[in-house]
Parts: C-alpha cells; sequence; structure tokens
C-alpha cells in the first residue's frame, strides 16, 4: 500500500486545473481527454483535429518532462494484466464514448460547470468504480 | 497554428500534472478506489485541487465575450440526462475500477514505454471506435 502523496496530490491537482483554465481561456475548449481522443482517432479533420492531436501529444511529452525534470521513472505499478487489462481498456472506451467523457471532462470541468449530465456520470462512475473494487478485491480475491 | 502551441502546451501541462500527482500509476487510483482497503486520499486531494481552479475560473472565463485564439466558446449542448450517459458511466466505473486507469493517465503514461500501457489504450481505442458504432445504431 502507497503512503498518501499529499504534496504531490495537491500541485499535480493544481496544474490539471491550470491546464483546464488554459484551455478554455485559450481555445474556449473543455478538456476533456476522451472527447479530445475520439477527433484524433477518427482523423476529424472537420473537427479541431491539429490542435485535439497537439493536446494529446503533449499529454505524453509532459510524462517524458517528468522523468528529466525529476530524474525517474514514472511511477507506474500495473493493476490488471492480460485479457482483464484488453476488457479494462475495452470498457473505458466504450464507456466514455457512450457516456461522453470521463474522468476530466466530466469530473474536473463538468462539475465546475454545474452541470447535472457531468455530476450525475461522476458519481455513477465513482460509485461503480468503488463497487468494482470491493467486488473484485475483497469478494472474489 | 496558435491553436496548436496553445494545446500543445496545455497538454503539456496536463500531463506533468498527471505525472506529479501519481495519478498516472494505477495503484494510486485503485488504493481511492478501495474504500475497504487502505484507504488512499491522494485522488481527492488531486481532484479537489483541481476543482478549485475551474470552480472559480471556468465562469469568470465565460463571461468573456470570446475565447482569446477562438471565435466561440465551444461547450457542451446536452442536457439531458439519458440511457447512453448513465450506461456509458456505469461501462467506464467497471473498467476503471478493474484496471486503475482512466483516459488521460493512460495516454501519458504511454512515455514510460510500458508495454501493458500500450495494450491498454490499443484496446481503449477499440473500445472507443465500438462505442462510435453503438451511438450510430442507437440515434
Amino acid at each position: 500500500m502507497l503512503e498518501p502523496n499529499i504534496a504531490g496530490g495537491l500541485i499535480g491537482g493544481s496544474l490539471i486545473g491550470i491546464s483546464s483554465l488554459m484551455m478554455l481561456l485559450l481555445l474556449g475548449r473543455i478538456t476533456g481527454i476522451s472527447g479530445i481522443l475520439t477527433g484524433v482517432i477518427t482523423w476529424n479533420k472537420q473537427d479541431g483535429l491539429p490542435w485535439r492531436a497537439a493536446f494529446i501529444g503533449g499529454l505524453i511529452l509532459g510524462a517524458v518532462l517528468y522523468q528529466f525534470i525529476f530524474d525517474r521513472a514514472l511511477p507506474i505499478e500495473m493493476q490488471a494484466s492480460g485479457p482483464l487489462l484488453i476488457l479494462a481498456g475495452l470498457l473505458v472506451g466504450i464507456g466514455t464514448r457512450l457516456g461522453s467523457g470521463c474522468t476530466s471532462g466530466h469530473g474536473v470541468c463538468g462539475i465546475a460547470r454545474r452541470s447535472p449530465r457531468s455530476i450525475v456520470s461522476t458519481a455513477t462512475f465513482m460509485a461503480v468504480a468503488v463497487i468494482t473494487v470491493f467486488v473484485t478485491r475483497h469478494l472474489l480475491s | 497554428m496558435k491553436t496548436s502551441v496553445a494545446a500543445l502546451l496545455s497538454g503539456i501541462v496536463f500531463g506533468l500534472g498527471l505525472a506529479i500527482s501519481e495519478m498516472i500509476n494505477p495503484a494510486r487510483v485503485i488504493g481511492f478506489l478501495d474504500i475497504a482497503g487502505q484507504w488512499d486520499l491522494t485522488l481527492a486531494l488531486v481532484m479537489g485541487s483541481a476543482l478549485v481552479f475551474t470552480v472559480v475560473g471556468f465562469p469568470l472565463i465565460t463571461k468573456k465575450a470570446h475565447p482569446i485564439l477562438a471565435e466561440k466558446f465551444t461547450l457542451p449542448t446536452k442536457k439531458t440526462l439519458d440511457t447512453p450517459l448513465i450506461s456509458g458511466a456505469v461501462l467506464f466505473g467497471i473498467g476503471w475500477g478493474l484496471a486503475g486507469l482512466c483516459p488521460g493517465p493512460a495516454i501519458a503514461g504511454l512515455a514510460s514505454l510500458n508495454p501493458d500501457i500500450f495494450l491498454f489504450v490499443a484496446a481503449m481505442v477499440a473500445g472507443q471506435f465500438i462505442g462510435l458504432k453503438i451511438e450510430k445504431t442507437i440515434a
């Protein structure tokens, strides 16, 4: 089990909030990563492909930069593998598409817009994820 | 061009935020979701501090006539709490709980060159295409 990362959480969360403000102030867009990704994978040239691809590239570049700045590898400890990991990826892809968003678009931006859809979505996926973890890690193991 | 540079910079700040907060680590996310285990509050701090900025900043920014680099704000227009919204959130919640990965951290995590992250992102992209097909069918 990991000790809570209080300083990292507060600083990292602030950066995420600042990034969302930059996108709204500069481009007038919501920082919803699943939605931005859809525009890239469908190669939709009618709907801002260049800025979408640039944002996705920036996400990866930010994580590269972290490794240089702090001179350490990204902290990644996988919690699933093989078929279970593929299933999880499929569900995240289908779910964020049908549900019009994920933790960033609904969670960070939608709640700030006081959007009822985002508030309901965030409450739903949080609750379902908690139940999923409870079932897989306590009931089934 | 300017919009791409602005989006690139925003993406970098977001990716750095995901790495510094360690939301890029599935173990952190599962630690937060596992309320019956040794609960890790980090994710709540991340979301809370991001929300401090967006809750205060969004209303101030959308009061402007238009964004700096675009003619108008492009905000979600749907208002109804419909079946796709709820069923999508349920499916996403199951996937998130199984792997501890959501779209942002998964994409930023590609920088680790971890093959498992590539596998997850490939499945997620395939899932989005399936989602688009379902949307077309039910529309």
